[in-house]
């Protein structure tokens, strides 16, 4: 029976599965990993004990995650082989060397640092965990910018040609690395890690403030959480607006499906919300806001926007898919941003810290980022089919010359595996949350100094217990 | 766009440096996996606290390597890795999955407490299976592949014979050689007691399996038995097996007595020799016996362009991945970390 499926539906929906699955860890390690920096380097310079507790929290919590990042990761660098044998022979040339500069400019530094950041307490001056801190930042987002930078060019395509047995080779490398939607995709992904980890670190830090406990690290997560959500909620919107009229530009078919536009129109109106209908070739039920559409896209009452008809039936992505996801994704994000208001006008009132209503809001916001960025990967990635390689190469020419049923079994394995993992991961993680911040009020025990370092200028002695 | 073609043999060198970082991923990794596999043999819990602590800053970075490998491949050769990954997919899969529950064991054995057990045997399982099947891939790239045009054309389970698993449990048996003298070397006490004897029953498996694999690999392929047992070849390769011979001795006696390091850096060598034999036996195929190094080449704007990266920044990972070995030198304890 599993023989009659399709392998190329199987292909996608497992590297769907661990792709996402995947991301949902770097989403939030490259965020908490600069939390962790800034966190030490308050530490370090203020000597206030409230930081370093937070830190010795979140660091544990940052191990479990980034340990279930890295081994998601390893999986999927071997997932163009296993899954896009074909696309991995075409693409090679250009997609190899970008993930080949990953390895070497981002993941080595993460994975050695992160032993010294983990490990090294006892062991380096404080000035050097503190540097491995921020290398162990640095690297994840380089990791980024490089994974991106493949991922976009696969978006948006350039500095390439097609040669012999529909090879593409690279003509031009800056071209290549950076293509048209990689600096928009690059910082758009970056700052909803950053969101992502602000609502997961203000939510916790809204549950100690409600419960009652650990009161000063509770204050210092919600008070910097806040501060993303007030300054780059906004930005983000702002982020996300420029990045779609980037799409519009080079991936206009992508767009009409965000939008549910079927007719090529002159002052087209916004669907506000509407069931898409692939068949019908229309957006039932739609609640329309009349030129909208046009303003957003085109800064104009009157401009024209084409529709998905433009596009022979073949050429379209799924739309019910990326339209849905992408309100999922800018309605959190609306949200983010009244979180970001309401928080300041509760500052400006002294309040923050006191009104309980809006911290059982924070931990319900607590998932919001994770979910935000899984719903805009969808659309960036559904909405870029039938193409693996915009308008060059189509999914179905990408697939390995792998059966049906292997891809099926490790489709399964791969469900079950990820999902007792995160089951324990998540476990784990809301063991060390239920704990919260140690108590004890040892400032520089570990580091054996007396005084901040960053004033003082003091080393502490190396050695110590082995550990 | 540049490219070093003309006066560089590209080719050539990506080889040698994707040869160099499997094998780098073999020894380092090979250490990690043999701890796994000889876990739940150890004498105490302690022990199997200081086993893990002994390793736990390094992992990741020696898993690292395996994804230098991998995307290296597929940077440099992308031919091989698009005909490699279809045909051992499955015992990729595999090995994926049982580095994942090798991974993940580190940091959640560290928090659990009721179910400590539970990654104790995901530690242990993890390693196995990840072992095995590298020596799985191994046996099965001996064998050779079909295929037809540019892509894999044999089945789901080519990979699978009495040969490959075979050289499974030979590798399992090398990765748990490489950990017991690592052990040698990082703890003391009972472990280390616990270790050398561990080692040496180890190494005589070891020893077993080289000697099959190496009579059994002339004996499957013609081309490797033309070369090892040509003329002047024959006694250009001699040394190796009478060195690996020596090794062995030494290795043995050093576990007898009471040189720490010794057995570990011996192993090594070992590793080394069987490698070499190898690269030695498959010279030029990359894809053995229908796809050489040359023909699965990526173009040479694209390997040039990595070279330069590499040549830049290897140099700078191989310095701080020593500074980190040199950070954590010493005896592992039994304690919890941080
Ligand atoms: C926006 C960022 C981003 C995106 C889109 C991806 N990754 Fe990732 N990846 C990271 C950001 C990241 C990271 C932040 O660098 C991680 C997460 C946790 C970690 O340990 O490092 C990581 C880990 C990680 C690792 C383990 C590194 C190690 O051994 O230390 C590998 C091999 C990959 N990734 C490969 C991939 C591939 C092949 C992807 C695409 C299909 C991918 N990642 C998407
Ligand atoms: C990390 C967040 C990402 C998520 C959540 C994600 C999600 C998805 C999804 C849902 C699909 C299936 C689309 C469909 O078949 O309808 C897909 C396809 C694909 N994506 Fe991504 N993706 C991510 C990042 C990347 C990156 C960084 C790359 C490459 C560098 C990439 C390469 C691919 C490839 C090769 C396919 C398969 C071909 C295809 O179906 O188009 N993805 N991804
Ligand atoms: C608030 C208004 C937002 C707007 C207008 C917006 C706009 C967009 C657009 C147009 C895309 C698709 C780009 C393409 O495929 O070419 C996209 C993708 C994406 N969005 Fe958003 N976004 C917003 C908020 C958010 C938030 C709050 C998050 C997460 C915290 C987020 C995370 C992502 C991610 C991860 C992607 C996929 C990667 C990429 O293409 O950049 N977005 N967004």
């Amino acid at each position: 029976m599993i023989e009659n499926f399709d392998p190329v539906l199987l292909a996608r929906i497992q590297f769907a599965f661990t792709v996402s699955f995947h991301i949902l860890f770097p989403a939030f390690t490259i965020g908490l990993a600069s939390w962790l920096a800034v966190l030490e380097w308050r530490w370090l310079s203020t000597g206030e004990s409230s930081y370093a507790q937070t830190y010795r929290m979140w660091v544990k919590i940052f191990a479990v995650t980034f340990g279930m990042g890295v081994v998601s990761g390893v999986v999927m660098s071997f997932q163009f082989g296993t899954n896009w044998a074909a696309f991995s022979d075409k693409a090679g040339n250009i997609l190899g060397p970008l993930l080949g500069y990953e390895v070497l400019t981002a993941f080595f530094l993460e994975a050695s640092f992160l032993g010294v950041m983990l490990f090294g307490w006892n062991r380096v001056s404080p000035r050097m965990h503190f540097a491995s801190t921020i290398i162990v930042a640095v690297g994840t987002v380089t990791s980024a910018f490089w994974i991106l930078s493949a991922n976009s060019w696969m978006q948006t395509p350039q500095g390439y040609r097609i040669g012999e047995a529909g090879l593409v080779y690279a003509v031009n490398w800056l071209e290549v690395i950076f293509n048209p939607s990689f600096p928009y995709r690059f910082v758009h992904m970056v700052t909803a890690a950053y969101l992502t980890t602000a609502f997961v670190v203000g939510g916790i830090g809204a549950f100690y403030l409600v419960s009652g406990r650990h009161q000063k690290c509770a204050r210092v997560m919600f008070g910097m959480a806040m501060i993303m959500a007030i300054f780059v909620s906004p930005l983000q919107f702002f982020l996300g607006d420029q990045h779609g009229l980037n799409t519009l530009k080079h991936q206009p078919a992508k767009v009409a499906a965000m939008e549910g536009l079927w007719e090529t129109r002159i002052g087209a109106p916004l669907n506000l919300f509407g069931w898409p209908d692939q068949e019908a070739e229309k957006t039932k039920y739609a609640i329309e806001i009349p030129k909208l559409s046009s303003l957003i896209l085109t800064h104009d009452l009157n401009g024209k926007v084409v529709g998905l008809k433009a596009w022979p039936k073949e050429d379209r992505p799924p739309v019910w898919i990326v339209f849905w996801c992408f309100r999922i994704m800018v309605g959190l994000g609306v949200l983010m941003i009244l979180t970001g208001l309401a928080a300041l006008v509760l500052y400006l009132k002294k309040q923050l810290f006191e009104a309980r209503w809006f911290h059982y809001w924070c931990m319900a916001m607590t998932p919001a980022g994770f979910l935000a960025v899984l719903a805009g990967w969808f659309v960036t990635e559904v909405g870029r089919q039938p193409y693996i390689i915009y308008g060059v190469m189509r999914a179905t020419e990408a697939v390995s010359p792998v059966g049906a049923p292997p891809m099926a079994m490790s489709f399964t394995a791969f469900v079950l595996t990820y999902g007792f993992i995160f089951g324990a991961g998540t476990y784990y993680i809301l063991k060390l949350i239920r704990k919260g911040p140690d108590s004890e009020e040892e400032v520089y025990g570990a580091h054996g100094v007396k005084k901040p370092p960053l004033l003082t200028g003091l080393v502490s002695e190396k050695g110590g217990p082995n550990v | 766009m540049f490219s070093f073609e003309s006066f560089l043999d590209l080719p050539l060198i990506w080889l040698c440096l994707i040869g160099a970082a499997i094998f780098l991923y073999v020894l380092l990794d090979g250490f990690d996996l043999g701890i796994g596999v000889l876990f739940p043999l150890a004498p105490t819990d302690q022990c199997r606290d200081r086993m893990m602590n002994s390793i736990a800053p390094f992992w990741d970075a020696n898993e690292t390597w395996l994804v230098l490998g991998g995307g290296g491949l597929f940077a440099a050769f992308p031919l091989a890795y698009a005909i490699l990954m279809p045909a051992l997919y499955i015992p990729v899969i595999l090995m994926l999955l049982g580095l994942i529950f090798r991974g993940v064991a580190f940091e959640f054995r560290f928090k659990a407490t009721r179910y400590r057990r539970l990654w104790d045997y995901s530690f242990h399982f993890g390693s196995l299976l990840a072992a095995l099947m590298q020596g799985m891939i191994l046996g099965a790239f001996v064998r050779g592949f079909h295929i037809e045009g540019r892509s894999f054309a044999g089945g789901s389970f080519d990979w699978l014979n009495a040969y490959s698993v075979m050289t499974g449990i030979a590798l399992v048996f090398g990765y748990a050689l490489l950990g017991a003298t690592w052990l040698v070397m990082k703890t003391d006490g009972v472990t280390q007691q616990w270790a050398r004897r561990s080692a040496s029953y180890v190494l005589a498996y070891v020893g077993f399996f080289m000697v099959i694999v190496s009579i059994s690999m002339p004996m499957i392929n013609a081309g490797v038995k033309n070369l090892w047992f040509s003329m002047p070849m024959f006694f250009y390769l001699l040394p190796m097996p009478v060195l690996t011979a020596g090794l062995f001795v030494q290795i043995w006696r050093d576990l007898r007595g009471t040189s720490e390091y010794r057995p570990f850096v011996l192993s090594l060598l070992v590793f080394l020799m069987g490698y070499i034999g190898l690269a030695v036996s498959f010279w030029p195929w990359i894809v053995p016996f229908s796809v050489t190094f040359r023909q699965a080449a990526a173009a040479g704007s694209s390997q040039s362009l990595l070279l330069v990266g590499t040549v830049i920044l290897l140099p700078v990972v191989l310095t701080y991945t020593a500074f980190c070995y040199y950070l954590f030198r010493g005896k592992a304890s039994h304690e919890g970390a941080y």
